[in-house]
């Protein structure tokens, strides 16, 4: 049961695994999760679906290893086997006809986005992409993500717009400028995503609201159950509390109570870091030999 | 009357120690007094514990048996009708149930029958548990959802009968609130898994992590592989009092604290990875068993204090007396006819307080217990850093996706017939919480056993009309 059938490492810090899972393959759709037990004393943590193939029954998923589970993900080779794996979770991202859409993807979320901006296509929307990391060696998937997206031309910005922080690859600059400076241009979006760290879908959302484009993100809320069960992952939106599990992940960007959110992410960080301090001592001496 | 020795009591970890482990509370009769407790027994000619017994287990007969030494025997008539004794022996509430009933309570305590009824089920999983002979395939099967214990009691009786049963649990592991919500110290999950092996040994199979739902619709269920699929999803979802303040860092549902610290371990952390936030001053709102179940946990996992918040009185507590006693002697602080009407916390939201008012009592309200009412002008504040609340859940709408034939009651609970378990959508049934709302464990294993035998029925002979128009207008 759930068996790891293919392993990359996307950056230095980035995994990519293909999981054995034939019925949740069958229903993923865009917009999902999975939550992922990696070992019978492992927690329960949640992991967007970054890419599914119902023909041979498997789910992608990528995450970045900061914590002790992401780490021990990590560690785990092909033919290695999960102790859990549940899904489709969450209501599946709303594909229509939109006219022109912004996907805007930050470090990680760039593995989710990719689905959804794949459909959003597939759907005949005009896909604007931004993707955006802090530095060149943590973007992947420049490739796919330029197939699923419109040649774009508009000044200095061309094609797939790629920025880092740092000026290592593509522009200098933060996800949400390029953002500000397509809105700003009069150039007509009808619907933007943006998927990435709690901190730069804010931003996102901050560029967007003015210019009054319907924003959607990808909620990253600390989960248990991921069927409603706990709430721990509740959110305001729209002064609502709402459960990111059942009721999203996708929310309006501009209703988002980000502080709350922001802050909720580090009601266990203490306890974070005795546990990776933890891994990692149980891990010296290992620490290089991935492959 | 003859004379009737008074009730044996049953060993307990003392409570200085045992609020500082998660080992069970209460140790279980030894085989001495389990037979003086036996033998207390009248036997009467017209029995009226068994009618106070949800599943009617034949209580005199098992009792007799006992405190004759014909310990298989015991464990036969208690059987017959209890799939999950050792469970039902240590969460009944024995004192509303087949308790009250008894004729002893009339005049000195009642025989203690969950005590009698945990030994007889203790002593069988100690001789290695024997699976009964199974009925001849009858090709049929049926799909039960939620391995909790309706779900259970619903398919060890289903595979009894030789009907092929799945058990899709959503969970990585099985006996849902039993596993979830109870606590290692109430019910060791040894027990559990042991009760999960008997019915898995009836020959129902389980597959966890499969959310119905999401993974699989009922319709799908029904027009793929099964001919009947019954919910027992029970009522997993947490209610909140919708006060301010709510949503602050160190406010927990209990099922969240419960869920990591006893589905998870997190009192094992951080050699399992799961944590749990425990902070020196704890209150729990709400005094049913989960809110027992809570302040005893946080107890254990290092609060200082653990206060209880509660807007009715002691007498209107919904916990097991047992647990309330057991919560008392463990120096858990009581605050009776007080609610709270905002949780207080600092500018980055982390809990620091709660602003409580002072309630009394007044006429009863649908429940049949007084109504809590305000007093005004009595709030005030207490210092606390972490908040439970523990009030109540409904059941998960999730099981019913892209069902609108199954219909549901306002409250969330679905529509079922109280005797045969049908919904108004052919071929499902339903029991337990899911149906009533938040109850205990034995009235969904009632529940579950009823299903089970009018599945059987209707699997037999499917001609029969699905729901009685007589039946829908006492549901309405």
């Amino acid at each position: 049961m759930y068996r790891i059938t293919a392993k990359e490492d996307l950056t230095p810090v980035t995994r990519l695994l293909k999981i054995e899972a034939p019925e949740v393959a069958r229903k993923a759709q865009p917009g999902q999760f999975v939550i992922v037990r990696a070992n019978k004393r492992g927690e329960r943590v949640p992991l967007t679906i970054a890419d599914f193939d119902r023909e041979s029954g498997q789910i992608t998923l990528v995450f970045q290893e900061v914590g002790k589970t992401t780490k021990l993900l990590g560690t785990m080779q092909v033919g290695d086997e999960l102790a859990s794996f549940t899904g489709p979770l969450g209501r599946p991202t709303e594909i229509e006809e939109y006219g022109t859409v912004l996907c805007v993807g930050g470090g990680v979320g760039i593995a989710p986005l990719y689905p959804i901006a794949r459909a959003l296509k597939a759907a005949g929307n005009t896909v604007i992409s931004i993707i955006a990391a802090r530095t060149e060696n943590l973007l992947f998937w420049q490739d796919k993500m330029r197939e699923v997206s419109h040649e774009f031309t508009d000044g200095a910005l061309q094609g797939l717009i790629v920025c880092t922080d740092d000026g290592t690859c593509g522009i200098k600059a933060l996800a949400p400028e390029p953002i500000k400076e397509i809105l700003a241009s009069g150039r007509r979006v009808d619907v933007a995503w943006a998927i990435g760290p709690a901190i730069m879908m804010k931003f996102c959302a901050l560029a967007t609201e003015p210019f009054g484009v319907k924003t959607i993100v990808s909620l990253n809320s600390i989960m248990v159950d991921g069927t409603g069960m706990c709430g721990a992952c509740r959110v305001e939106v729209g002064g609502e509390t709402r459960f990111v599990c059942v009721d999203g992940p996708e929310f309006d960007a501009h209703q988002v109570d980000w502080d709350l959110l922001l802050e909720r992410q580090r009601f266990y960080l203490d306890q974070e870091k005795q546990a990776l301090e933890l891994f990692e001592k149980q891990h010296a001496g290992h620490c290089g030999e991935g492959e | 009357m003859a004379k009737v020795e008074p009730r044996n009591e049953m060993p307990r970890q003392d409570p200085k120690v045992r609020i500082r482990n998660f080992d069970e509370v209460a140790l279980g009769y030894s085989h001495e007094q389990a037979i003086a407790e036996a033998s207390r027994c009248l036997q009467c000619k017209k029995p009226t514990c068994i009618a106070g017994c949800p599943v009617q287990v034949r209580i005199p007969e098992f009792i007799l048996c006992l405190s004759e030494g014909d310990m298989w025997g015991a464990v036969d008539a208690l059987k017959d009708k209890n799939n999950l004794p050792a469970i039902c022996g240590r969460v009944c509430p024995q004192e509303t149930q087949c308790e009250e009933t008894c004729v002893l309570r009339k005049k000195y305590e009642p025989v203690a029958i969950g005590r009698l009824e945990r030994y007889v089920a203790d002593w069988e999983m100690g001789q290695g548990v024997k699976t009964p002979p199974r009925a001849a395939s009858t090709g049929k099967s049926v799909a039960v959802i939620g391995a909790g214990p309706a779900g259970l009691t619903c398919a060890g009786d289903l595979a009894k009968m030789g009907h092929a049963v799945t058990l899709f649990e959503s969970l990585h592991a099985p006996g849902g609130v039993l596993m979830y919500g109870i606590p290692e110290f109430r019910l060791p999950k040894s027990v559990v898994h042991a009760e999960v092996e008997y019915v898995q040994s009836l020959g129902a199979e389980l597959r966890f992590n499969s959310v119905i739902g999401k993974l699989h619709t009922v319709d799908e269920l029904l027009d793929n592989e099964y001919d009947a699929v019954f919910l027992g999803t029970g009522a997993g979802l947490p209610r909140w009092m919708k006060i301010p303040g709510e949503n602050f860092n160190a406010v927990y549902s209990a099922n969240e604290f419960l869920t990591r610290t006893n589905l998870m371990r997190a009192y094992l952390f951080p050699d399992w990875d799961t944590p749990v936030m425990i902070r020196p001053r704890v209150a729990v709102v709400g005094a049913g068993n989960v809110a027992m179940d809570s302040a005893r946990s946080a107890l254990r996992l290092g609060a200082d204090e653990v206060h209880i918040v509660y807007r009715r009185a002691r007498d209107q507590a919904p916990a097991r007396l047992e647990e309330l006693e057991n919560a008392e002697e463990e120096g858990i602080i009581f605050h009776w006819l007080t609610n709270p009407v905002e949780i207080l916390g600092t500018e980055r939201g982390w809990v620091t307080g709660m602003r409580l008012q002072k309630q009394e009592l007044g006429e009863p309200d649908s429940s049949g217990r007084p109504r809590p009412v305000p007093i005004p002008g009595s709030e005030y504040e207490m210092d606390v850093d972490m908040v439970v609340v523990a009030i109540g859940t409904r059941p998960n709408p999730m099981v019913f996706t892209d069902q609108p034939d199954l219909v549901r009651t306002r409250s969330g609970t679905v529509v079922a017939n109280e005797d045969t378990g049908r919904t108004k959508k052919p071929r499902v049934w339903a029991g337990g919480d899911i149906v009533t709302g938040a109850a205990t464990v034995i009235s969904a294993m009632g529940a579950g056993k009823r299903s089970a035998a009018d599945i059987d029925a209707y699997l037999k002979d499917s001609d029969q009309p699905w729901w009685v128009e007589l039946e829908l207008d006492q549901q309405s």
